[in-house]
């Protein structure tokens, strides 16, 4: 019997807490769907022959194939494809900007809403979860001899590793904090990314024979060259996002002023919300971030729940402009978040004893679009104002982690830090050492750390199994 | 898991503890430091590394308590481990050409100070080691300072041991007595570092300080622990934790370090069994 698309014109609506409950606790916002609601969103697909969604994904998901599993009912199935070619889809299911992936090339999309890719994705990853007597049991491969050291536990370097692991490589990675994971776990909140959905993913990669060891700060406990005279024949460095970037106005050192890094790091690595964890934090009762990425609205909606009465984004374009994921944007205007657009703030102001007490901020334009692309916005004369806040939080960005290129300078960097590597390798300028990720783009998205370890992969095969020896 | 093979109580607030940690071991050198969490639930707090021995694999921390989680750590004994310890971290300290150095040391900062005088003792250097403390009840690594040091010249604030007076009016007379001094290493609370510096400068003797503001990471990630040197933005995990003191803003330093001073009454509250 020929398949016959379901024409319903907008996605099958997926549960989620109230706002107005959610905003004040930390657990996750989307509750996904069940299966009924997923088998009943994957017949929105046409399965069209030309399959532009695959060409959306920077880890090429089969989505076509998965979904038609998933009208099958065989979800296990479903999640089997997903796995072939993405080591984590529980996490890029509920963190990807599929809007302006697979979602944005989705047929659908040009008259209706597209498929669902992204809820699909994390339903499949869910189920599987959940059902882990009907999940084909991991093993770990046979060993092909050769050692391979992955540097950082987030994204890239756990894409790197489970994809190599899989070819019978035996994976080290080395990781720096005490638990593995990095930006998924230090800087993704819970309520937007479950801590043990994390876990859970690594435990997976445990599972095909990667060995993790934390607290080991490569740079500094080792060095790149000493990994590589222990036997390791190759390197992925994926080292992530470094030092935060203030705005260099007056009053950022002042008492009540975070990094969006450091404020995430105290709420999700910490768990400074848990009554039970050491870590403090300060629960600002009126609190502005600065910036409009995901790190921004994280930083935001994690302020709301820690108790404030008011929380604003301060971002110096307009709403189209925010670089932030839409649902994300969505979700944070639905928990009481204020927009303050086209804003900028000059000065943070503080008390005798050095607390903040205020942002003075002055109103934007947008202009011409500048070298980015972007309108750039210029000061409106004379537009200046003061706002009340206790907490200032600066989402404006990282640039990559310094310790690798001070302590290995025959891997070069750019003058911003960026290791630079060969676009179609992920090579670095060391033999041997490959790299991708925050170190290499610095701050960017979740998924496209994912591909660079996932091309870094392959790339160390070739190099390893003498196809493209270099 | 590290191990605690060895512990020590100093004076009543301060704890020796050599902890088997042989990558750190291997590596560490005088300046840098480590940071610890003792369980799951702890924070990652930063200690200077006292010292290491290569060969047995063993680092040394001294910790004073002052706060909830270094109550939590200075409650483990011999043979319990701590829970992570990683480093070690910063840059090792830098001393130029230097023959003739003053290592001047504050409370518990004399078991940092005392790492400083060993390498330099032992690279032929003469150092003159000052170490303060507010009483003799106080003093620790008496006879290991005295070791390492060309001079050792224990301070008191109330004169019941050694000098009768602060750190600084010893520094001052040494120079003032014609004593010269390529450097100057200060390490200690930070008003004392503070007034060492205010000390050195009008002799130009050049001063380095070893700051320790509140961190997390430590590894060059979060920006907690930023510090105005020269009125730049710098980062004490990565870019420090040693700094030119005639550089560095110590008053906003100090306004920093309390950023938490009400959440840690509630802390040790908590784990004392106090009222919150």
């Amino acid at each position: 019997m020929a398949y016959k698309p379901n024409m319903q014109k907008t996605k099958t609506p997926v549960t989620e807490q109230e706002p107005a409950v959610r905003a004040r606790n930390f657990k996750e916002v989307c509750l996904g769907y069940t299966e009924a609601e997923a088998m009943n969103e994957a017949t929105r697909c046409l399965n069209c022959s030309t399959r532009p969604c695959v060409s959306g994904c920077p880890v090429s998901v089969r989505i076509p194939d998965f979904l038609a599993k998933i009208r099958e009912g065989d979800f296990i199935g479903a999640y089997a494809i997903i796995r072939g070619t993405n080591s984590l889809p529980a996490v890029s299911g509920r963190v990807c900007p599929q809007e302006r992936q697979c979602e944005s090339k989705c047929v659908r999309g040009k008259k209706d809403e597209p498929v669902a890719i992204g809820r699909l994705e994390r339903f499949c990853a869910d189920y599987a979860m959940n059902h882990p007597d009907e999940a084909p049991k991991t093993e770990k491969p046979a060993s092909n001899g050769h050692k391979v050291a992955v540097i950082g536990a987030g994204p890239a370097g756990l894409t790197c590793a489970g994809d190599l692991a899989k070819l019978g490589y035996e994976v080290t990675i080395f990781e720096a904090f005490h638990t593995a994971g990095g930006v998924l776990m230090y800087g993704i909140p819970e309520f937007r990314l479950p801590k043990a959905i994390v876990q859970h993913e690594i435990d997976g990669l445990k599972a095909l024979g990667v060995n993790i060891m934390t607290n080991m700060v490569i740079g500094r406990v080792l060095s790149i060259d000493e990994i590589m005279s222990d036997g390791y024949e190759a390197v992925f460095v994926g080292s992530g996002a470094g030092l935060p970037r203030f705005m260099g106005i007056e009053g950022e050192g002042l008492v009540g002023v975070y990094s969006a890094n450091e404020f995430l790091t105290r709420t999700n690595l910490m768990k400074a919300y848990l009554d039970e964890y050491d870590t403090p934090i300060k629960h600002g009762k009126v609190v502005a971030v600065v910036g409009g990425g995901n790190v921004a609205m994280d930083s935001a909606r994690s302020a709301m729940r820690l108790g404030a009465e008011k929380v604003y984004i301060i971002y110096r374009r307009s709403m189209e402009e925010l670089p932030a994921r839409k649902e994300e944007v969505h979700h944070a205007i639905e928990e009481g978040i204020e927009f303050m657009l086209l804003t900028n703030p000059v000065k943070v102001t503080g008390s005798e004893d050095g607390r903040v007490t205020g942002i003075k901020c002055v109103k934007m334009q947008l202009g011409e679009p500048d070298a980015s692309g972007r309108r750039s916005p210029s000061v409106i004369e004379g537009s200046e104002f003061d706002l009340d806040v206790d907490t200032v939080i600066m989402a404006l960005g990282t640039s990559p982690n310094p310790l690798i290129h001070r302590t290995a300078p025959d891997i070069e960097a750019d003058r911003r830090g960026c290791l630079i590597v060969n676009e179609e390798t992920n090579r670095t300028t060391k033999v041997g050492v490959y790299a991708g990720g925050d170190a290499v783009t610095g701050a960017a998205t979740v998924i496209l750390a994912m591909g660079a370890g996932k091309k870094a992969a392959a790339s160390i095969d070739d190099y390893l199994s003498g196809k493209n020896a270099d | 898991m590290f191990k605690i093979l060895k512990r020590k109580q100093l004076n009543d607030s301060v704890v020796l503890m050599v902890i088997d940690a042989p990558f750190i071991a291997k590596k560490a050198l005088p300046g840098q430091f480590i940071i610890y969490r003792t369980d799951e639930t702890g924070e990652r707090i930063p200690l200077t590394i006292s010292d290491y021995d290569r060969e047995k694999g063993t680092i040394t921390i001294v910790c004073q308590t002052v706060g909830g989680s270094t109550m939590k750590l200075a409650a483990l004994n011999e043979g319990d481990s701590i829970l992570d310890v990683v480093g070690p971290l910063g840059t090792a300290t830098e001393y130029g050409e230097v023959k003739s150095v003053a290592v001047v040391g504050g409370g518990v900062g004399c078991a940092i100070a005392f790492p400083q005088a060993k390498a330099l003792f032992n690279a032929g250097v003469d150092v003159q080691l000052i170490a303060g403390f507010r009483s003799k009840e106080l003093v620790i690594l008496e006879d290991e300072m005295n070791a390492v040091s060309t001079g050792f010249h224990l301070c008191t604030d109330d004169g019941s041991a050694g000098f009768h007076g602060f750190v600084t009016d010893k520094l001052r007379s040494l120079i003032e007595g014609g004593k010269h001094f390529d450097l100057v290493i200060a390490i200690g609370p930070v008003p004392m570092m503070k007034f060492v510096c205010k000390t050195t400068e009008p002799f130009g003797v050049k001063t380095l300080v070893s700051l320790n503001p509140i961190m997390i990471d430590g590894t060059g990630m979060c920006g907690c622990c930023r510090v105005t040197v020269d009125g730049v933005t710098r980062y004490a995990c990565v870019d420090g934790p040693d700094f030119d003191g005639h550089k560095v803003d110590f008053d906003e330093l100090m306004r920093r370090n309390s950023t938490y001073k009400e959440e840690e009454k509630a802390h040790v509250c908590r784990l004392t069994g106090g009222v919150r």
